[in-house]
């Protein structure tokens, strides 16, 4: 669901930043192969149906609507990923209290 | 009518039709017509919301078939 509001935000001409973190990192490094696991029965159905990814979309939110994906450096230490392993696309890592302070007046929604 | 450039999204389903037509828009011209085709009903609903919010022009939606026709001009 993040996936799909960030693209769609994001092309709708909304500044969208995203803030990376925990589980969801490793599906964006550039080793992580195979499409993640269905998340639940809804996640199974959308994938049966070949509903767009959420890498897929997260892309098309930076590729067509300027999204900014950041990468929490913390999580990039503990993942003991560099610069070079993740998805080039991604922006530059950054720490919570980075985000939250550019995130601040703004619109925060945590999945 | 001018021809259209037809943009097949069947089978695509929400927002997989918007965003083939975004990335399709991004190289067009501007006044230059496009169709897209999409069998998913919620797309042919939020694809025209969208045109309006971004100002292109959406010129008919109609569906045959179990498919809908979205027509529309880039307008910048």
């Amino acid at each position: 669901m993040a996936a799909m509001i960030a693209s769609v935000g994001a092309v709708s001409g909304n500044k969208v930043t995203v803030f990376l973190s925990m589980n969801a990192l490793r599906h964006f490094t550039r080793s992580a192969g195979a499409p993640p696991p269905a998340e639940g029965p809804f996640g199974k159905l959308l994938q049966d149906k070949k509903a767009p990814g959420f890498r897929q979309l997260f892309h098309n939110a930076v590729e067509l609507g300027d999204a900014k994906l950041h990468p929490c450096s913390m999580a990039v230490d503990v993942l003991g990923v560099g610069p070079d392993d993740l998805e080039p696309w991604l922006g530059e890592p950054l720490g919570l209290t980075k985000f939250l302070s550019d995130a601040d007046g703004g619109q925060v929604w945590s999945f | 009518m001018s021809e259209r450039t037809v943009i097949d999204a069947r089978g695509s389903f929400c927002p997989g039709p918007l965003m083939e037509l975004i990335a399709r828009l991004k190289y067009g011209a501007v006044g230059e017509e496009f169709e897209v085709l999409s069998s998913d009903k919620g797309s042919a609903n939020d694809i025209p919301e969208w045109l309006k919010k971004v100002g292109h022009q959406h010129i008919e939606t109609r569906e045959e078939a179990g498919v809908w026709h979205i027509a529309l001009k880039k307008m910048k």
